[in-house]
């Protein structure tokens, strides 16, 4: 039970795991975000996190069946994901990692685009700039670095602090407890620390990098890891939608106020595998996995919603809307189409390149020639 | 009537980049002490002063963050232009430029352009102690995504800088740190020819001598030596490694039926080695005896006091040209 002896570390949680919502003293500055909410929230929230489920699940049974070539699951991070997608800002911009299908799901970028590119049928593709949502990025803490950038570009830009909320915009970065420990994190911390720029480095401490805990990333816990940068932190209940929306509205609101950056810890467990090719069975035990399951973001928040009056007949919908989405995406999975070979030569220079030029000419006459042949 | 001053390689960078600043204020300098200090060789002085913080600045001492935040820049609108102190502090970015900046665009499936320019001083023949004379530009001319240029002299220094800036694809910028104080005309009103484009630098007739960079002054040199004593040597200064223009060179090896390719970086897998390739591909017939290379010996880059036997000199250069008259 390694996992659970880091945990003693303070946190910000609005939901008990039975559902009981509380502001404690002292948190009262997010308090004023979950004031705002309305019940369409609430519901939004509840059935984002239902869809991210449900999808997870079935993009696993396609990578079992062979359509996909790796699935990467994220169940157990619904109310991190959810909750933090939604306390992003409608100009702010988003860099993830590789597990954010979550953040996807609340920017509008379409599932089947994250589908496709663990099919194989390319790298990525959806506009950054049209969602605001960022490319994955499979290199651990890339994308932390031109998160960072970006930020940086927004204060150069004037779009910081000016107190028009249409203008204004900061910067969120998504980050695994695992990739903490790359230096390009440190390096993104230092230049966003001593540019003041206008970043959230949200880092979902899921406990596991793959086979490794987090007790072999880190010997303090991660919240602190800006702390020496010159970057405050804070650890939420990562399995509290409530509480990863405040904190993350609250402190993106902060950035774009010019506060600069802050480190979000949010406190959560990967319940499936590192991805479809791991075997979490070699090193964890069952137990924790039971203690976490337990602890499940979805529950805690039907709880809550049930202890709002919400009823049965919404839950029935959520579930049925969750089974016609698996059967769209299912469908949609076994019409994609094979990308055309002209695909790996595009936009590998975005101008005139001879050598990529040449190449291309080759291939198509070396395709065409058995066309031929026949 | 050109406009036509006489400028070192390092005033010709500056003078470039200054020119740029002024045309687009999206175009930001920065790096490690390029700022007051106007970088370890001085290439940025004076240019802090004329735009200020807000254009040129000071980064921390960590090269991923110089060239990931440049990517991020450049995602946000801006044009940077990031200085590597020098060539063997290149590594610690080496993932940010190949796995993120050279595949970006690719990945994007052409969502995002990368006006991204990466200056890196390089090459040796300055007495430095390890780290400060290495070559790594094969590294970057093999990775896809990436356009890889070196000038040679004032002029190209000066035109090539401001092409490599207003591109939207990601440009390694390989300066000839050992040059930088070699004067020579800029003309600052006609751009030469097209920057991906090589030059021939002598016409000649029983080889061609194909280089690039620092190299290129010694092989000038080599070919006044040889024509002293009867050898018509055609020299041609690369000036783009990715891409190589091969038809300059099969154009010349047509003609000279002999060619020699030469650089200070190490011979294994290198420029020279596809160069070799190619040219062995596309223009077999045409030649009267194997592609020789000269460059640098497959070692770490030595200590200062033996850096003279590792570069390539006049002389090095002259011992393959008769090795190569001789078949």
């Amino acid at each position: 039970m390694t996992a659970q002896a880091s945990n003693n570390a303070p946190m910000v949680q609005f939901l008990t795991p039975e559902g009981e919502f509380s502001v404690s003293k002292g948190l009262e500055a997010y308090g004023k975000y979950l004031n705002a909410l309305t019940e369409d929230d609430y519901l939004k929230f509840y059935r984002d996190m239902a869809r991210m489920r449900r999808f997870d699940v079935e993009a696993h049974a396609l990578q079992r069946q062979g359509q996909l070539g790796l699935w990467i699951p994220a169940i157990g991070q619904e109310a991190a994901q959810i909750g933090s997608g939604y306390g992003v800002g409608r100009n702010d911009h988003i860099f993830p990692t590789y597990r954010e299908h979550g953040v996807a799901i609340t920017h509008d970028v379409e599932m089947m685009s994250i589908l496709k590119m663990l099919r194989g049928v390319n790298h990525g593709g959806w506009n950054p700039e049209e969602t605001r949502f960022h490319l994955y990025a499979i290199v651990l803490g890339t994308q932390t670095v031109h998160a960072t950038g970006y930020a940086m570009g927004v204060a150069f830009d004037g779009k910081v602090g000016t107190g028009n909320k249409d203008e204004d915009l900061a910067v969120i970065t998504y980050v695994g407890d695992g990739a903490t420990a790359e230096g390009e994190v440190s390096e993104s911390l230092l230049f966003a620390a001593t540019n003041n720029s206008p970043i959230v480095f949200f880092c979902q401490n899921n406990q596991w990098a793959i086979s490794s805990p987090t007790e072999s990333q880190t010997k303090v816990p991660l919240y602190l890891r800006g702390s020496g940068f010159g970057v405050p932190g804070i650890r939420i209940d990562g399995n509290d939608v409530l509480a990863s929306y405040a904190v993350t509205a609250k402190h993106m609101d902060d950035a774009r106020e010019g506060s600069g950056p802050f480190f979000i810890e949010a406190l959560t467990y990967r319940i499936g595998a590192h991805t479809s090719s791991d075997d979490p069975t070699k090193y964890r035990d069952q137990e924790q996995v039971d203690y976490w399951t337990t602890r499940d973001p979805l529950a805690r928040f039907e709880k809550f919603l049930r202890r709002q009056g919400v009823g049965d007949a919404y839950f029935a919908e959520v579930e049925q809307s969750g089974e016609d989405l698996a059967t769209e995406i299912r469908e949609a999975t076994f019409a994609l189409k094979e990308p055309p070979f002209e695909n790996m030569f595009n936009h590998v220079y975005s101008e005139p390149h001879p050598r990529i030029d040449e190449q291309l000419e080759w291939l198509k006459r070396y395709e065409a020639s058995f066309e031929e042949g026949n | 009537m050109s406009n036509i001053v006489e400028l070192s390689i390092a005033k010709a960078i500056a003078a470039g980049l200054r020119k740029a600043m002024l045309e687009n204020p999206k175009v930001l300098v920065f790096g490690q002490d390029v700022a007051q200090l106007g970088g370890v060789f001085r290439v940025t002085e004076g240019l802090h002063a004329e735009f200020g913080d807000k254009r040129i600045f000071n980064s921390p001492i960590a090269e991923a963050g110089i060239v990931g935040t440049s990517i991020g820049l450049a995602m946000r609108g801006y044009r940077p232009v990031a200085e590597i102190q020098f060539d063997g502090f290149i590594f610690p970015a080496f993932n940010q430029i190949t796995t993120q900046l050279a595949k970006l665009q690719n990945r994007s499936e052409g969502f995002m352009n990368m006006p991204v320019v990466i200056r890196v001083p390089y090459g040796g023949g300055i007495g430095a102690v390890e780290h400060h004379s290495e070559s790594p530009e094969a590294y970057f001319a093999r990775t896809a995504g990436l356009r890889v240029i070196t000038p040679s002299n004032p002029n190209d220094a000066y035109w090539m800088i401001q092409e490599a800036i207003a591109s939207t694809d990601p440009v390694m910028f390989f300066e000839p740190k050992r040059r930088y104080w070699q004067k020579g005309p800029v003309n600052l009103d006609e751009p030469p020819q097209p920057t991906y484009q090589a030059r021939v630098l002598r016409e000649g007739t029983n080889l061609t001598l194909a280089t690039y960079g620092p190299m290129t002054a010694t092989a000038l040199q080599a070919a006044e030596m040889a024509a002293e004593e009867g050898t018509s040597i055609e020299v041609i200064d690369l000036r783009s490694l990715s891409p190589i223009d091969f038809t300059t060179i099969i154009n010349s090896v047509k003609k000279t039926g002999r060619l020699i390719v030469a650089h200070e970086d190490s011979l294994n897998i290198s420029l020279s080695s596809e160069i070799a390739a190619r040219v062995t591909e596309e223009a077999f017939y045409h030649l009267e005896a194997p592609v020789l290379r000269v460059g640098g010996f497959d070692v770490p880059y030595p200590a200062a006091k033996l850096e003279e036997l590792f570069l390539p000199d006049a002389d090095r250069i002259l011992e393959a040209v008769d090795r190569l008259l001789a078949y």
